[in-house]
Formats: structure tokens, sequence, C-alpha cells
């Protein structure tokens, strides 16, 4: 077998074994884990809205760890360097899409928890800058003049990445409305042991969903490298055959 | 010390270029004015003096974040005539350098327009400043750089792109909203004297960080950016 069929073999597997995990997952959280004492069945979104807030929190990750990495190879190695551009810009995109998820479910969970859609609150104001940081890198990306969409969207990402500790901090400093951390909290924290399995399920088969997205996205990426490295070494063929 | 005089030399080109033209200064000036005759006009802050202490801490930094956009899109077109930007490129001195000398000048139009600005501000928001009024002497410039250095940066990324103009504000808001939300809260907290000293003082030290980590970073990349191919 060669190279791309392994990997697309590894690929359905792989998805395969996503959707095992999240159907096992929403048994767990919907049918299994036991109904919570205040909130009723409308904490049940808290296995999806949690996995998503954690994700979207982890990809940003990924993204600068791929643009420093371009910046590094951008000399050194530019076959290396594209590639990490391509991870790059999978797991910005990702990204938007995990925060965008724990916006909306968030947003579904307020409002009949507190009554209203939004607050600004520490972690809803911090989220939202997130999404809003991501979706700014998505559009220098898009209006960027080629050949340097690379080098100018992995700085922005670097400062994108150092933006995001500096937002938690000056908000969370700011107001507090969210429920306290229900992991690693105060004394009170913590849930219910009945319940781990279907958070843990979900963040699991979640997280394998969204690595799966970026893989997806990675190769589509890099199919769009190649693609304009053939364009261009038939322009410069072309325009050697042409009679001077 | 020889940095220190390329900064020295590159602040003084830029300031007299502005100084020939007075573009960007007056364009700030009208704009920023423009800005508090509006929102003067839509929340009528004369007749609800509370009210105006309130808003005005936020509806100065708007307008000057608004204003210093339009300023520091042309701060870096008038180094691309004649290819100036390409000299500056081959030019033996180091890249940021030139990032440090045009964040300097930047800085001193938009604290020039702030200090016109201010006393036309209290006239027309009818402002009576109930705290420390000389904190706002820290405050003013420390917001004036978190929004100039970042600019700068910015609007030099954005150079050769396609629609340069709507890029910058659309980078260079959402990653500057911590900077706002602290400059605001410290602003807004001595005009009302609602908020504790010690609480004023965290959220300029706070600022003071954001200005520091931003100046470090923007410097080591800007070679980065200007040399982007």
């Amino acid at each position: 077998m060669d190279r791309s069929s392994i990997i697309r073999t590894t690929a359905w597997l792989w998805l395969a074994a996503t959707v095992v995990v999240l159907v096992l997952g929403f048994r767990q959280a919907i049918f299994v884990a036991p109904m919570e004492a205040t909130m009723g069945n409308l904490q049940r979104i808290f296995y999806y809205h949690v996995p998503h807030a954690i994700l979207g929190l982890v990809f940003p990750y990924i993204n600068v760890a791929a643009s420093l990495a371009f910046l590094y190879w951008r000399r050194r190695d530019p076959l290396k360097a594209l590639s990490a551009d391509a991870l790059a810009v999978a797991s910005a995109e990702v990204t938007v899409l995990f925060a965008g998820i724990c916006l909306a479910s968030g947003m579904l969970w307020g409002k009949p928890a507190w009554g209203i859609w939004w607050a600004w609150d520490a972690r809803l104001t911090t989220e939202l800058i997130l999404w809003l940081l991501y979706v700014s890198y998505l559009l220098l990306r898009r209006f960027s003049p080629t050949g340097q969409t690379g080098v100018l969207s992995a700085v922005l990402a670097v400062f994108a990445a150092i933006d995001v500790p500096i937002i938690y901090m000056s908000i969370h400093w700011w107001r507090t409305q969210h429920p306290a951390p229900v992991f690693g909290g105060g004394a009170d924290s913590g849930v219910d042991p009945a319940m781990m399995p279907a958070f843990l399920l979900n963040l699991a088969g979640w997280a394998m969903w969204g690595l799966l997205l970026i893989g997806f996205r990675f190769a589509l990426e890099r199919r769009r490298q190649l693609a304009e490295q053939e364009a261009a070494l038939l322009a410069i063929e072309a325009s050697l055959e042409t009679p001077q | 010390m020889k940095y220190a005089r390329y900064v020295l030399d590159h602040l003084k080109k830029d300031l007299r270029l502005e100084w020939r033209s007075r573009d960007s200064i007056n364009g700030m000036l009208f704009f920023v004015l423009l800005v508090v005759v509006v929102f003067a006009i839509a929340f009528d802050p004369a007749s609800y003096p509370t009210m105006a202490r309130q808003i005005s801490g936020g509806i100065l930094w708007v307008g000057l974040l608004f204003a210093s956009m339009t300023a520091l899109n042309q701060s870096w077109t008038r180094e691309q005539r004649n290819q100036v930007l390409e000299a500056q490129r081959m030019a033996p001195s180091p890249a940021s350098a030139l990032f440090v000398g045009k964040a300097l000048a930047n800085m001193i139009f938009v604290l020039l327009v702030e200090v016109v600005l201010g006393p036309i501000f209290i006239v027309f928001f009818n402002l009576h400043v109930l705290g420390n009024a000389w904190l706002l002497a820290l405050i003013l410039p420390l917001g004036t750089w978190a929004l100039v250095v970042n600019g700068t940066f910015f609007a030099a990324l954005g150079l050769r792109a396609r629609n340069r103009e709507l890029l910058l504000p659309l980078i260079l808001l959402p990653l500057s909203l911590p900077a706002v939300l602290m400059m605001v809260q410290a602003t807004s907290g001595v005009i009302t004297g609602d908020l504790d000293p010690i609480q004023i003082r965290t959220w300029i030290t706070q600022l003071a960080g954001f200005d520091i980590i931003y100046t470090t970073v923007c410097v080591l990349f800007f070679e980065t950016v200007l040399n982007a191919e």
C-alpha cells in the first residue's frame, strides 16, 4: 500500500471511531447521566458546552506553534514551512468553529438559566474576543497580498496568542457572572462521579472530531499549495518555450 | 547609543514631514471634534452631568481610537512614495529603529490632539472631574502608546494588502480590546471618582504591562513584517 491509501484508511477508521465515541457520549449525556439537582435536564448542555470551550482554548496552541514553526523554517526549509502554514490555517478555522459552538451553546443555556442570552461576564467576553481574534486572523489571510500571507498571518497569530491571557486576566478582574469553575475550583467544585463518563466521552469524542477536521483541512490546504506550485512551474516552463 | 540616534533620526524625519504638510494632525483633530459633537448631540450630556461623567471616558477613547486609525495608515503611505520604503529596507540601520521612530512620532501627534481636545471635551460635556485629575496625565500617555504601538505595527503589516484601509481596524480593534477596557475603566474611574484608588492603580499597572509586552513583541517582529515576501 502506498502512503496516500494508508492515510485514507486511517482517516476512515478515525472517523468511524469518532462516531462511535460520540454516540456513546450522547447516550451517556442524554439518558444515563443523573439529572442535575437545581437545573434539571438543562444541565445536559454542559456535556457539549464544556468540551467545546476546552478544545476551543487548546487549538489556538496548535495554531501558534505552527506559526512559530513557519517563521523558523521560512528561510531554512521553505517546503516544511509551507506545511506548517497549512497546519496554522487549519487549526485557526477549527478554533473559530469550536469557539463559535461554545458561544452558541452557552447562549442556549444562558437564556433559561439566567433569563438573558448574553452577559458581559469575564469568561463569555474572553471567549468572544478569542473568536473575534481568530476571525480577524482568517480575514487577514483573505486580504493579504499573495506570497506574504504566511508571514503576515503567522505574526498576527503570535500577537493573538499573547493577547488571550491578557484578555482573560483583565476581564476576569473586571467582572464575573459565569458559574465558578466546575473542575479544579474550590472545595465545592467537581461533579457527581456518575456524570464523569458522559463528560469524558464527549470531551474525547469532540477532541477526535476536531483533530479529524484539522487533518482534513490540512490535507485540503496542502493540495491547494501543491496545485499552486504546479501551476507556477507550468507557467515558468511555458515562458521558456516561447520563441524569443 | 547608536540605536537611539537612528531612532531620533527617524523621529525627526517624521516630525519634519508632518510639520510641512500637517495632514495627519489636522485630519485627526477635526475627526475627533466631529466625534465629540456627534456623541454630544446623540446623548445630550450637558443636561445629565452624572451620565456625562460615566460615558465621557469611553467616548474620549473611542474617538481617539478611530482618529488615530485615520492617521496610522497615512504614516506608512508616506514611505511608499518614490520607493522610500525599499530604500529603508536596504539601509544598514536596524529595521526596528524605523518602527520605534514612527511609533514615537504618531504618539506625539495623538498627544497633541489630546492636548487640544481636552478643554473642548470638558466644555462640550460640561464635565466636572471628581477624582484625582492629575492621574489622567499618566493614563492618557499610557493608553495612547497602547493604541499607537500596535496600530503602527499593523498599519505596516497591512501596507501591501488589498483594501488596507479596511484591514487595519479589523485587526487592530480585537487585539486592542483589553487595552481599551483598561484605559476606559481607569479614565472613567478618575472622572466619576467612584473607583477605589487601588483599583485605578491596578488598571494603570495593567495598562503599563500591556504597553511593555506589545512594545517588545512589535520591536522583535517588525523586521519580519517589513521584509515579508
